[in-house]
């Protein structure tokens, strides 16, 4: 059996009952993206973009959906205290599928803005839904999509309007918990309106560490003319998390978006980034940074078109990689035909720190303009052992000067971020990670 | 300015593609089309054993299966392969005396390519094979070389006169089975060239095959097997042309080559195939598989390409690096202009302990072509040591055309260092100013810039071929940049 | 020689040239000096045909010719030379291989047959010595991996390869430590004859002590505001340029 058939059996016994707990806006791309899904399945192993990452067979182990929305019996607001210093006045939870209600409002936030659940937004401001939701995140894109389209149960929405600033970070925490295995599907969808400007951060915990999590998140993110945006994603989840995320980023004129994914601990991941600059002099910074061990598995995989003039894109993914871990990197820059003047960068570095861990690197440059600045370069090796050899003769021991290494190896991605409380803390959290600590923050799961 | 330049350019009217002739030669058909009885067909006429037949038969089958490639980025029109004559030999005249002597009309297609095939006229310094249609015409200084114990024929007279070499080595690098056009070649292929060096000989002069093809719908599909005996040393060329058609040939090849300890192989092609009309009319596809394995320790592959014609490239010449310290390196200029696609690139295979790789590959975009890089550079567990360093640059001259890099690096082994860039850039003004300025017109400002952008690959070709490529360069672009 | 009459020009619709009106004679070596952004810069990319540049009034003539009638290259086969503010560097392509060409082109425009590889090879040594040009930078690509100092030694090479009738030398000046300007004004001297003329554009006196310039003009948002002899930049030297823009 094609590991599609039991969520297109379940997808039509449960559709009702789906559609009677959520907003008749969400409802309303499912079937759509069911007729896709039937036809199309999730994404073929060995096809050009998933070579190393087997899709159907990551999902086809009979995961648990929690449709019924069982009452979380802890309020994370309580539990949780992020202690970032003065990161964030706004936070929110979702736990598992939902974002957590939280009675107390957010004040602090400018008129206009809304931050908060995705079926609430669907309800509360139907139009603005109607002309975004699922308009990037189309469900003939990778599978994904449908996929999540179709059982996508809650979320998260931020929605900043024209010429508005939102000074502090907006903070969301994914958390994953739950005594059996099971499969959650949550949406992030973000509106930065002309002119406005927004920060946000989004964590990844797992709390229980034996069942298996498998995870859809479709983020779709659109940023108008001359607006700024910028989007932190930090990853801590289990080894028995599967975490499957598609990202759009749809960028109008002269708009400028950073793009931050840090995976210190996780099981396998697949992230893709779909980038669209379509309006000129748009600036994207897509950065990413991989530390793993054990047996796990991190696959980025993003595609920048350039459909513009004048627009750049600053790539940077970095890999450590050590024991039987593996990296993938898929990373492809397409310029259109009209997109002159354009600059486009692109750049993987990898370390392979042990015998058996591996890594797979395609850069690709798609090229139909010719007024053009575009490169990419990937390397692959070891610690410098010149370096290595002139810290030990200054006395440092050979353990600490590969740390410290290591450690300046992820410096360039780490000064990419644009919040220097998150950039300390991520140096602080990096280096706990590399001597073996238990990485996450105190005061987190 | 700009219009200055344009009003150059119109003037410039494209030089036509100079092989484009057609020699006036009986040629002797099979049936168009493909079936086993074509393929016994061709065996028959070739006159060979019975294992030969079988291999080309299991081929055969092997294809049959298959289907062509489409992960290239080239857009392919369908090709009937029903609709393709498999094997076209100029017919020996009668009354010939002796079975080297060849006839004139030929002489003189050779002739007016350049390759002189009489006794007297000889290229000094260089052996020929010529290889029209389906089959050798002539091979220069055989003698000569098998004082030295040189092997230099055509792979029809190897099969004959050498059968153990052969068999021994014929489909060890590319297996019929290894993809649709190894497959196809392997069942019909009609001749080529097979070099043998012995142990310790460095072979004393470059040898070259000339393919040619002239016969109207039939597709050339030849062999080369290349084998370097440990401490030898060899220096290989390899040219085509055809003849200007509105139809499209095709071309698909093979060749092997086996390195054994300390032995080196340098394989130098200038490509320039009828690369069809600017209205992308015509032009041959070529769909080649060549692929070395450096089998020894500390041997060498090096595949040095100048990329001009066809209308349709597809070729990734690979080196499997098996013994340790043998390296593998690439070098490659491709150019394509008006309609023309390419898709090329190489692939190391690192294997052995202490492995090398380079590869430099150069594209020049002109037109509404496309032009495409794809490479794979792997690492396997056990290669220690493994390095490679890839440098894939693009030219672009027109904004019409496309310039694409697609490698792909698969490393499992800690202590390899792979090392990968790429820029893509469009040929600078300031450039072409400076030029105009000493008084260079824009035309050879372009010529001198590109040569000069090519210059690290040019510079691994043997020294007539550099020259001749040089020029070819500049033909193939003329009328480009406006 | 050079007649120069009313002449305007732009980039990216912006006007830089104002009028300039200029005659400059055989034997004669003028200066052209002036603050920055004053367009002396713009003033030779448009006289060598820098397509940058639009001119949209006025006109030029060079022994005779319309200037602005030709091509670039054409009128650097008619004589005309420019020594580039910053040099441009072409990968790849080798000193011997570009000066041959350029001079073969320029043989060609006179009806004359292209040198001999051997004649050539000894002509560009003659040429070396004069502006003490290191011979591994002939072997090199142009200008490529070339300091400051050896790019503008490699304009004045050029330059007495090429025996240009009038040179332009853009801020060939700039950014030279004293020996290399000595050595670059020395082959600009050597160079000189009654039939050909120079102009220098610079910011500074400091290479008009070397070059002794028989006119100096001052440039002044695109147009020329003062001439006089080379005591005039003398004084500009000690003054600067504000009593100028006052006047």
């Amino acid at each position: 059996m094609r590991p599609e058939q039991q969520y297109i059996a379940f997808f039509a016994a449960q559709k009702q009952a789906l559609n009677k707990i959520f907003s008749e806006l969400i409802n309303s791309k499912r079937d759509e993206a069911f007729d896709v899904f039937q036809k199309k399945g999730f994404p073929v192993f060995n096809s050009e973009n998933y070579q190393h990452t087997d899709i159907p067979t990551l999902m086809a182990p009979d995961y648990g959906f929690n449709f019924s929305g069982l009452k979380a019996e802890i309020d994370p607001y309580k539990v949780f205290k992020c202690n970032v210093p003065n990161l964030s006045s706004t936070i929110h939870f979702i736990i598992n599928d939902r974002l957590y209600k939280n009675d107390k409002k957010s004040t602090t936030l400018p008129e206009g803005v809304f931050s908060g659940s995705l079926n609430d937004f669907s309800k509360d401001f139907p139009e603005i839904f109607r002309k975004y939701y699922g308009k990037l995140a189309t469900p003939d894109k990778n599978g994904i999509e449908a996929f999540n389209t179709m059982f996508v149960q809650d979320g998260y929405v931020l929605y900043v309007p024209p010429n508005t600033a939102i000074e502090s970070p907006i903070q969301v925490t994914n958390i994953i918990r739950g005594s059996v295995d099971s499969l959650m599907t949550r949406r992030f969808l973000v509106i930065i309106e002309e002119g406005a400007e927004a920060k946000m951060l989004v964590c990844d915990h797992t709390a229980d560490k034996t069942p298996q999590f498998a995870v859809t998140q479709v983020t779709e993110i659109f940023v108008g003319e001359n607006a700024v945006f910028d989007f932190y994603e930090l990853e801590e989840s289990s080894e028995n998390t599967i975490r499957l995320a598609s990202n759009f980023v749809s960028q109008k004129a002269s708009s400028n978006v950073v793009i931050n994914g840090i995976s210190l601990c996780n099981g396998i991941t697949r992230n893709n980034y779909d980038v669209y600059l379509e309006g000129e002099n748009a600036i994207h910074h897509l950065y990413g940074l991989a530390i793993t061990d054990k047996t796990q598995k991190i696959d980025n995989t993003s595609n920048i078109e350039h459909r513009a003039p004048h627009c750049q894109s600053d790539e940077l993914f970095k890999y450590i990689l050590d024991e039987q871990s593996t990296g993938v990197f898929n990373g492809r820059i397409v310029v259109a035909k009209d997109a002159q003047k354009t600059q486009a960068y692109q750049n993987n570095r990898n370390l392979c720190c042990s015998r058996e861990s591996r890594m797979f690197s395609k850069p690709q440059l798609e090229i139909y303009a010719d007024d053009v600045k575009c490169s990419h370069g990937m390397t692959t090796g070891q610690l410098d052992e010149n370096a290595l050899f002139y810290m030990r003769s200054r006395g440092i021991g050979e353990e600490e000067a590969r740390l410290l290494l290591k450690f300046s190896f992820t410096n360039d991605v780490i000064e990419g971020i644009r919040l220097p409380n998150l950039k300390d803390r991520l140096k602080m959290l990096v280096e706990k990670r590399f001597r073996g600590e238990l990485v996450k923050c105190q005061g987190c799961i | 300015m700009e219009d200055n330049q344009n009003d150059i350019f119109d003037e410039l009217k494209n030089r036509e593609y100079k092989y484009g002739f057609v020699t006036d030669v009986e040629t002797d058909y099979v049936p168009k089309g493909l079936n086993e009885d074509i393929v016994r067909t061709i065996s028959r006429k070739k006159e060979e054993p019975e294992w030969m037949l079988e291999f080309r038969l299991k081929a055969f089958e092997a294809w049959k299966e298959m289907s062509m490639p489409h992960w290239p980025h080239l857009n392919i029109p369908e090709i009937d392969y029903q609709d393709i004559i498999y094997y076209a030999a100029p017919k020996k005249k009668e009354g010939h005396q002796s079975p080297d002597e060849v006839d004139p009309e030929l002489l003189k297609t050779f002739d007016k390519l350049g390759i002189p095939l009489h006794e007297q006229k000889l290229l000094s310094g260089m052996a020929v094979d010529a290889v029209m249609d389906s089959v050798s015409v002539k091979t220069t200084y055989k003698e000569v070389l098998a004082e030295k114990g040189v092997i230099f024929c055509s792979f029809s007279e190897a099969v004959k006169e050498h059968p153990d070499l052969v068999r021994k080595y014929m489909g060890s690098v590319v297996s019929y089975r290894d993809n649709f056009f190894a497959a196809l070649n392997s069942a019909v292929f009609s001749d080529g060239s097979f070099v043998y060096i012995p142990k310790g000989v460095r072979c004393p002069m470059e040898l070259s095959t000339y393919f040619r093809i002239n016969a109207l719908n039939t597709g050339q599909f030849e062999r080369t097997l290349i084998v370097a005996d440990d401490d030898s040393y060899v220096s290989y060329l390899e040219g085509c042309t055809a003849p200007m058609r509105d139809e499209n040939q095709l071309h698909a090849a093979i060749v092997e080559i086996i390195t054994m300890e300390n032995a080196e192989v340098k394989y130098s092609t200038v490509q320039n195939w009828y690369p069809g009309d600017k209205e992308g009319k015509g032009g041959i596809y070529n769909f080649v598989t060549k692929r070395g394995i450096c089998k020894g320790r500390n041997s060498k592959i090096s595949w040095t390409q100048v990329e001009t014609g066809s209308a349709i490239t597809w070729k990734y010449p690979s080196c499997i690096l098996s013994g340790d310290n043998s390296a593998g390196e690439f070098y490659s200029v491709a150019v394509t202009n008006h309609h023309q696609q390419a898709d090329t690139g190489t692939k190391m295979i690192h294997i052995g302990k202490n492995t090398k790789s380079r590869i430099v590959s150069k594209g020049i975009s002109a037109g509404v072509s496309q032009n495409s890089y794809r490479g794979l550079v792997k690492v396997v567990k056990g290669a220690e040591n493994a390095r490679n360093h890839s440098q894939c640059d693009s030219l672009l001259l027109s904004d019409k055309c496309g310039a694409h890099t697609f490698p792909y690096m698969d490393i499992h082994n800690e202590t390899a260092t792979v090392e990968h860039e790429a820029t893509t850039s469009k040929i600078s003004e300031e450039q072409i100013f400076y030029c105009n300025q000493r008084g260079i017109a824009t035309e050879d400002a372009v010529g001198l810039i590109i040569n000069g952008y090519a210059k690290e690959v040019l510079n691994k070709l043997p020294m007539e071929f550099a020259v001749e490529a040089q020029k070819l360069l500049q033909i193939s672009l003329e009328g480009s940049v406006g | 020689m050079l007649n120069i009459k009313n002449l305007h020009a732009s980039i990216n619709g912006k006007e830089i040239l104002k009028g300039i009106d200029l005659q400059v004679n055989a034997g004669e070596i003028h200066a052209i000096m002036g603050p920055n952004g004053s367009g002396k810069s713009t003033l030779s990319a448009v006289l060598v045909g820098n397509p940058a540049f639009e001119v949209t009034e006025g006109e030029v003539h060079f022994q005779g010719k319309d200037l602005l009638d030709l091509s670039p290259e054409e009128r650097s086969c008619e004589g005309l030379f420019l020594s580039f503010q910053y040099p441009v560097e072409i990968p790849g392509v080798s000193m011997v291989n570009f000066m041959r060409t350029a001079v073969n082109e320029h043989r060609k425009h006179k009806g004359l047959e292209p040198l001999a590889a051997g004649e050539f090879l000894k002509m560009m040594r003659e040429k070396q010595a004069i502006v003490e040009l290191d011979t591994n930078l002939i072997n090199r690509s142009v200008n490529e991996g070339f300091s400051g100092g050896e790019k503008k030694k490699n304009e004045i090479f050029q330059m007495s390869v090429l025996e240009p009738t009038l040179s332009i030398l853009d801020e060939t000046d700039s950014g030279l430590d004293i020996d290399a300007l000595r050595v670059v004004a020395n082959g600009v001297n050597k160079l000189k004859c009654p039939d050909n003329a120079t102009i220098v554009i610079t910011h500074y006196q400091r290479l008009l002590d070397y070059i002794k310039p028989d006119f100096v003009h001052v440039l002044y948002k695109g147009k020329i505001v003062k001439s006089g002899g080379a005591e005039l930049a003398l004084e500009l030297e000690k003054k600067g340029y504000d009593w100028l823009k006052e006047e």
